[in-house]
């Protein structure tokens, strides 16, 4: 293969119009899950879960490995998988180390199970390596309903324990003094999150699933430290990354994940040097009064 | 008056260890009480079972009438200083706001009157001119004074302080614990300052409870922190002088030593 024919595989535009029709659900599917994986992002920061939600995913792919092999739904597979891991991690890691030492137990675990399971299956090869990198091109509009009104659900959720999450999340031993169930709440989050987790992994697969979930939230909070402005740049920058990933893919013969992680990827680097130019001018929205008046 | 805060026949121990037993006490609003001792001895802890996070091995706590319970909207808590990530997405403004609303379900709607409430308690700290600033950009101080907005933005009957001053260079400590002293006296609210060092504090402080070896003793700085009564405490001579309106202590057992090295190089500065 030259090097025309690389890029040809990687970039072809051509019936582009039709294609786009055939791909509505997916596009709408990308979008769905960019707004989902960018709120949640957020709270992923804050509560210093990255780690995690790769634990989590591995575990999702085993369990829809298994449902794949057993010839059971696979989105309730990996919801099942997603949804336990997230609750063992919720329940044993309540310290940060702890936590990881968990994660770190979990995920190969995980891992080993998922690849025994794709290993006794002996359907269609695709539908394996769909499970790790994620398909697109087959979102039926049954399939989009039930992720749209999951998605709905997860937020709906999130939007209620929205305060006493962030309070518990950013200052747990403040909140913990004003009364907040600090306990509750991040069990309840690592539900939610599992939930994600497990309906991101439809779309770009359960290795990519950082990209959505973590980088668009990790470049936002290096343009701003404004809460609302945060919130909103992640889930711009998680749009931007699934619906452009998949209208770039579209053409191609590859599996979309490349395409989003890429774009997610490129957005982190330039919102990381947007922060660190601003942090040399030294502009963090100090007032900086005259010498005179500093008390 | 009625207390804030009253504890009868209180004590705690875990398993073999006493860390202190048969305790009656009352705090009255507008008062000011610390909270001392050596590492160990349980002066957290005894926050700790005002905030209903550590149950008493025998008798009962009763904080603004109530038994206490996990964690209360009439409680105002100032923690220890800890450093935030430099990433964490909050402002100064937005750890203040957390304190008036933080602890409600949903999401923040009419943000006017929470924003007005918070620029209110930004002006009271003197943190207006850092308002925007990330907070893991702020320096101790700065932090602490934050802490102490955001501790008082329900208004609460009771402030509990856990070494608010810890790590906080001179001019900070005065700065902070001058702001808890005025929430003290304007607005009544009673404050139980635990601290290993009273000298920041002397000139604020009504009455002091001395927690060693098991030991306890309650009375004002004058009755308590005399050579005689530290040396019964801690079952070895131990030096009280006076310096400057500074309390100097001398010879605390090792255990007990190098917080209090500290009080030696603070009163130091000073005299």
């Amino acid at each position: 293969m030259d090097l025309g024919d690389l890029l040809h595989s990687i970039f072809n535009f051509e019936n582009y119009g039709e294609l786009l029709v055939l791909v509505q659900n997916s596009i709408w599917a990308g979008a769905v899950l960019g707004l989902l994986g960018g709120i949640m992002g957020t709270f992923v920061m804050k509560r210093d879960l990255a780690f995690a939600v790769h634990g989590i995913s591995e575990l999702s792919f085993a369990g829809a490995a298994f449902a794949l092999l057993i010839g059971a739904d696979i989105i309730l597979g990996s919801l099942a998988g997603s949804v336990l891991a997230a609750l063992v991690l919720g329940v044993m890691g309540v310290r940060a180390r702890d936590k990881n030492s968990i994660i770190g137990v979990i995920m190969p675990f995980g891992l080993g199970l998922g690849i025994l399971f794709l290993s006794l299956y002996e359907g269609r090869a695709a539908n394996k390596f769909g499970l790790l990198t994620g398909q697109i091109v087959s979102v039926g509009t049954v399939q989009l309903q039930v992720l749209a009104v999951a998605a709905v659900v997860v937020m709906l959720a999130l939007a209620a324990i929205w305060r006493p999450l962030t309070f518990a999340s950013v200052d747990p031993d403040v909140a913990t003094a004003r009364g907040v169930p600090v306990r509750a709440l991040a069990l309840g989050f690592m539900v939610l999150l599992g939930i994600s987790v497990a309906l991101s992994i439809q779309i770009v697969g359960a290795l990519l699933v950082l990209a959505l979930l973590i980088t668009p939230a990790a470049a936002a909070m290096r343009v701003t430290s404004s809460p609302r402005l945060v919130v909103t740049l992640s889930i711009v920058f998680a749009m931007t990354a699934t619906v452009g990933g998949i209208l770039l893919a579209l053409g191609g013969r590859l599996p979309i994940s490349p395409y989003v992680t890429t774009l997610s990827f490129l957005i982190y680097v330039a919102c990381r040097m947007i922060g660190s130019a601003r942090a040399r001018r030294g502009l963090n929205g100090r007032v900086v009064r005259s010498a005179g008046a500093v008390a | 008056m009625t207390p804030v805060v009253s504890l009868r026949g209180a004590s705690l121990a875990f398993g073999q260890r006493t860390l202190w037993e048969g305790l009656d006490l009352d705090i009255n609003p507008g008062e000011f009480f610390a909270v001392l001792g050596p590492n160990g001895s349980g002066k957290t802890t005894f926050l700790k079972v005002l905030l209903g996070l550590q149950e008493l091995s025998t008798g009962t706590a009763v904080l603004d009438g109530h038994p206490v319970e996990r964690g209360s909207r009439r409680i105002g808590y100032v923690p220890q200083q800890k450093s935030f990530d430099p990433d964490t997405p909050l402002r100064a403004r937005d750890l203040v706001a957390l304190g008036v609303d933080g602890h409600r379900w949903g999401i923040r709607l009419g943000s006017a009157k929470v924003n007005r409430k918070v620029d209110e308690l930004l002006e009271l700290v003197g943190a207006t001119d850092y308002a925007k600033v990330p907070v893991g950009q702020l320096s101790g101080g700065e932090q602490q004074r934050l802490r102490v907005a955001q501790a008082l933005a329900t208004d609460p009957k009771v402030l509990l302080c856990d070494e608010p001053l810890l790590s906080l260079d001179l001019q900070h400590q005065q700065g902070v614990s001058a702001l808890i002293n005025r929430q003290c006296r304007d607005a009544d609210s009673a404050v139980v300052f635990v601290t290993h060092e009273i000298n920041p504090i002397m000139d604020y402080v009504d009455r002091v409870l001395y927690l060693a070896g098991g030991k306890f003793r309650v009375g004002t700085p004058a009755e308590v922190m005399t050579t005689e009564v530290l040396s019964d405490l801690y079952d070895s001579r131990v030096e009280v002088i006076q310096a400057n309106g500074r309390l100097i202590v001398v010879g605390l057992p090792d255990a007990a030593t190098h917080h209090h090295l500290d009080a030696h190089s603070v009163a130091g500065e000073v005299g």
